[in-house]
Order: C-alpha cells, then sequence, then structure tokens
C-alpha cells in the first residue's frame, strides 16, 4: 500500500477516528466529572454485602472538604473512611493514580503528600487536608512539557504494560528531590516499595536514572 | 487473606490535635477505640474486615507527639523521640545517625521507604503480629478462641516462635523493637492515673501474660514518646535482620546489640577486647521481643572473640522448642547472637545505602 492509499483509507474511516479522539482516560474522566461516578460508586457499596446494611451506621455521612491536590483547591464530599486513593480515583476522577493491591504492598498508588511519597491507598482522605497532594496528572508543566523524570521513562521506554508507572514515577520523583544525584543501588532501594508485575525492574531502572539526569540537568539549565 | 476492594467499613474519625484532648477520647470511647498512628498496620485489619471499631482516633494531628527532642545539657542525658515520629525521621536524624545510630540502622532496614515516610517509631513496637491465621480472621487463641491454628498438625508455622510460646506461636516483627531494648529506651505512657515510664523491654508482653495483645497498652493508653538514656551513646552497635527478600518483608529474625569494650586487639587475630559493657535483643523469636540478659551476663568480662560468640549463641537459644517448619531459626539465633557479639567482618550492606 503507497503512502497515498495509507492515508486516503484512513480518511475513509472518520468514524474510528472520532472514537479514537476520545481516549479511555478522558471517556472515564467525563464520566467522573458528569456525576455518573457518584452513582456508579453508590452501586459499589450496594454490591457489597459486608457494607449493606452499615449505611445508617453514625461515621458514614461524607463531608465536603477542600483538599490541595496539583496545585488545585478542589472541593469534594469525602466519607470518614475513605482513602486517598478512593478520592483521588473515584472523586476526583484522577485516574492515573492506580489502585493494585489496596494494602500498602505495591506502591502503584504512590503519590506526593508535602513532597513526600505515601500509598496513598493507606492514608485516610480526612488527615491530607492543609497538605499538598500531587499526583501523576500534575506532574506535566502548564505547557504540558513533560517531568523530566516522565521524560526519562518515555526516552528509555522504561514500562511494559505500565500499570505500575505512575507510582513509580511518583516515588522516584519524591525520592529525588531527597536525592538528585543517586547511584543505580541507591536509586533501587529509593523505589524498593514499588512493585512491577512484568518483572521490568532493569528497563525501569535506566529509564528513571535517566530521568534523574534530566532532572539534574533542567535544573542547572 | 480476605480481600475485599472496596472502602474500609464506617467508622466515625476524630482528630484531635492535642494528647489530652485525645486521651478524652479514649476515656469516652473506652475499647471502642481504635488508636490510628501512621495507620499501615491498622488499615490491613479494618480493610480486612478482621477488627470493627466504632471509632478511630487519628494521631497524625497532634503535633506534640512528634519530632526529637535532646535530654539535659546538650542532649547530655539522652533523647526523646515523639511517638508520632515517623521511621524516615528517626533515620535521618543526625544525633540519632551519630549517637544511636542501633536505632537508625533498624529503622532503616524496615519495610519500603513510603512505609517509613509514614510509619511512626510508636506504631512499629505497638504494631500487631504477623501470623496469618489470626490476620485473617481464623477464631484462634489470640483472637479470644481456643486453638492455635500455626500450631495445629497441618498449620504452616516457618515465621512462628522458638520461645516462650503458650498456646499462641506467634512472633513480634518489630525491627526497631530490639534497638530500643539494646539501647535501655524507656517508653513514656499516658494512663488514666497519669504517665508511666517503663523499660522497653517491660512494655512487651508474652501470651503467658495476654494472649490478646503483644504490649502491656490498656485501652484508654497511649505511648507517647521513647526516651533513650545516653548510657550507650556512641557505643558500638550491631544489627542484623535476616528476611526472606532483601528489601520489604518482614524480619524472620532480627538482632541488636549495644556493647562497650576495652583493651587491645582484634577478634580476627586471636587476641581479643574485653567486653566491658553489653546488652542484646533478638526479635521475631517469641511473642516478644526478647532480651538475652543470660547472654549479657555470661559474655560480660570475657574476651570478644569467637569462642565467646559461639558460647553466647548456644546460650541465647536453650530452652528453643521449634515447630514442625521453623527448625531453622535455632541455628540462626545462635549465629545471630554470635554475629552481634564478635561481628560479622562488616554491618550488613543494606545499613550503608543512604535512602
Amino acid at each position: 500500500m503507497t503512502d497515498k492509499l495509507k492515508s486516503e483509507a484512513i480518511q475513509n474511516v472518520p468514524q474510528e477516528g472520532v472514537l479514537k479522539s476520545v481516549s479511555r482516560r478522558n471517556f472515564i474522566k467525563g464520566v467522573i466529572s458528569s456525576g455518573v461516578a457518584v452513582s456508579s460508586a453508590s452501586y459499589l457499596f450496594r454490591a457489597s454485602s459486608l457494607l449493606h446494611g452499615q449505611q445508617p451506621a453514625a461515621g458514614v455521612g461524607e463531608r465536603l472538604i477542600t483538599l490541595n491536590v496539583n496545585g488545585q483547591q478542589r472541593r469534594v464530599d469525602v466519607m470518614k473512611q475513605e482513602t486517598l486513593a478512593w478520592t483521588l480515583r473515584y472523586k476526583l476522577g484522577l485516574t492515573g493514580t492506580k489502585l493494585g493491591c489496596d494494602r500498602a504492598e505495591c506502591g502503584s498508588c504512590s503519590v506526593l503528600i508535602d513532597d513526600i511519597p505515601h500509598y496513598s491507598c493507606s492514608v485516610l482522605t480526612h488527615t491530607v487536608r492543609g497538605r499538598k497532594v500531587l499526583t501523576i496528572e500534575g506532574l506535566a508543566a502548564e505547557d504540558g512539557t513533560l517531568h523530566p523524570v516522565q521524560q526519562g521513562v518515555i526516552d528509555e521506554q522504561g514500562f511494559q504494560c505500565a500499570f505500575c508507572m505512575p507510582g513509580f514515577i511518583m516515588t522516584a520523583v519524591g525520592f529525588l528531590k531527597t536525592n538528585p544525584n543517586p547511584t543505580r543501588l541507591q536509586l533501587a532501594h529509593g523505589i524498593s516499595g514499588n512493585l512491577c508485575r512484568c518483572q521490568d525492574y532493569d528497563k525501569i531502572l535506566t529509564a528513571l536514572m535517566r530521568g534523574a539526569e534530566n532532572m539534574r540537568r533542567s535544573s542547572l539549565g | 487473606m480476605a480481600v475485599i476492594r472496596d472502602v474500609m467499613a464506617a467508622f466515625e474519625l476524630f482528630q484531635p490535635t492535642s494528647v489530652a484532648d485525645a486521651q478524652k477520647l479514649l476515656e469516652q470511647h473506652g475499647p471502642d477505640v481504635w488508636v490510628l498512628a501512621g495507620g499501615l498496620d491498622s488499615f490491613d485489619w479494618l480493610k480486612d474486615r478482621i477488627k470493627k471499631p466504632k471509632v478511630v482516633v487519628d494521631l497524625s494531628g497532634i503535633g506534640e507527639l512528634r519530632g526529637v527532642r535532646t535530654l539535659g545539657n546538650d542532649g547530655g542525658d539522652g533523647i526523646e523521640i515523639g511517638a508520632m515520629t515517623t521511621l524516615t525521621e528517626v533515620v535521618n536524624h543526625p544525633i540519632i545517625k551519630q549517637k544511636y545510630d542501633l536505632l537508625a540502622q533498624a529503622a532503616e532496614l524496615v519495610a519500603s521507604p513510603q512505609i517509613r515516610n509514614q510509619g511512626t517509631i510508636g506504631g512499629n513496637v505497638s504494631q500487631d503480629t504477623r501470623c496469618w491465621y489470626y490476620r485473617s480472621g481464623w477464631p484462634c487463641y489470640r483472637a479470644g478462641g481456643n486453638i492455635c491454628y500455626a500450631d495445629a498438625p497441618e498449620g504452616r508455622n516457618r515465621e512462628h516462635a522458638i520461645l516462650q510460646a503458650d498456646r499462641c506461636v506467634a512472633v513480634n516483627p518489630s525491627d526497631s523493637a530490639p534497638a530500643l531494648i539494646a539501647l535501655d529506651a524507656k517508653f513514656v505512657i499516658r494512663t488514666r492515673k497519669g504517665e508511666r515510664v517503663v523499660d522497653a523491654e517491660d512494655y512487651f508482653v508474652g501470651p503467658d501474660i495476654d494472649i490478646t495483645r503483644l504490649h502491656i497498652l490498656q485501652p484508654g493508653d497511649l505511648l507517647t514518646a521513647i526516651r533513650i538514656p545516653s548510657t550507650w551513646a556512641g557505643a558500638q552497635f550491631y544489627f542484623e535482620k535476616i528476611r526472606d527478600r532483601n528489601v520489604w518483608d518482614f524480619p524472620l529474625m532480627n538482632v541488636a546489640s549495644a556493647m562497650v569494650t576495652s583493651g587491645d586487639g582484634s577478634p580476627g587475630d586471636g587476641s581479643a577486647r574485653t567486653i566491658d559493657r553489653i546488652r542484646i535483643s533478638v526479635n521475631a523469636a517469641a511473642a516478644r521481643p526478647l532480651r538475652l540478659k543470660a547472654v549479657e551476663d555470661a559474655v560480660r568480662g570475657k574476651p570478644r572473640n569467637v569462642a565467646t560468640g559461639e558460647m553466647a549463641g548456644k546460650l541465647a537459644v536453650q530452652g528453643a522448642v521449634p515447630l514442625q517448619f521453623n527448625t531453622y531459626k535455632i541455628p540462626l539465633m545462635r549465629n545471630l547472637v554470635k554475629r552481634a557479639i564478635v561481628g560479622a567482618g562488616s554491618a550488613t550492606e543494606e545499613a550503608t545505602w543512604a535512602s
């Protein structure tokens, strides 16, 4: 197929093109911000027989609080027992933060709270009032320029399936704030609280080392 | 493990900003209260619905529970670490690194960076056991039942106790606890009747005393601080943690020692310095971190050499009763105690990594 034919073939499927422009991520975000997620979340609660029947108990009620997420003040209704990962994903639509184990083991939910990496699955949202939360969505500059660590990951193609990637990147960014010039071993230690099921650790380390280098260079320039 | 992928069961959450307020809340709600420090042990229990507290009191907003203070002139009487000080803050504190490095070494080997960033020293010494039967909600002795599943004929007990078991064979998983015992730390507890200060080794209890908890805190009590006296400041320290993976794992066993020696010589060439003073503690061998007093008494005044180390190791495991799958813990403990006295040539590689 010549290039011309190829481009014609693409032009001939406008429907598909439209679909492609709505990414899965944006679709989910749209759904969440449109309020459908609220009902789907309560659907999830209803589906759990363990939670069912507890709804009327004291303390279930949500409270409207303001969170500083990615530099913005976000007002959100939060349950007493709600974790930050839950709030970020299902209330604020920040689905870049992944939930893997939900048990403080895998690290895919890692976010920065006041610049320090935390497992957001194991932080009560009510405890981060007045603190600065940074997720993967808030890492790039406002003009869309990627963070040096994100760029390093792209340059080195560090991840396979990349489910764990946001967690790794946030942890690495937090670690590099305390140690901007680590050895490979030190960086490995710094991200040892994050697991990759593809067992892609060697390439991840290479990519994050590149990110560290990018960071040093950008702060010099 | 019962894995339920949704939010925790509902509870009432209180976030006091002073110890006095926290204490009032604890008194008000009695045994219904769950005290939340870093939360990393707590959330497992709550998410799995194994423990179902009605009220959670979150201590993270109490500033007075956080940070390291020096005691006396220029820290001449040691330091006081607030119970809500994170493990990362403990690891990076200049005075702890300089004078009480044993604790920094131990804290740095706890779990993962994110957990050390959030987990607290008070929580680390007060966390519950890792016995998976108990944590999965099986109605065992520790949970108020009348059987130990780990010690049953088909029980999986590779990580369990070899010493001081009494019906329950669970072990204490804390890494910082043996270091604090070796440093002769004191735990400061606020009770209804006022402040109570106990020796580190007396903070922990075995199943013979209380089978439902690993420490002496009663409902209403609050661990507020840990004091480390200057007695062992700058002594020779040894900490080693054995685990299945090099990072992010609980100990199969760990050992901590603080030692002061005199004279000339080195353990390698047959000459040896004399052990003047020593404190040594092992954890994950029993339901409480063990202070090995008999070993301390036996090696005091002896040359710090391999023969003394081997004698100490044999003495340490006297009375050990292995279960079906944890016999390895006996030679492990023997060797760890020996190394804690003679040294392993160099400290563990990990302990020298900057975090």
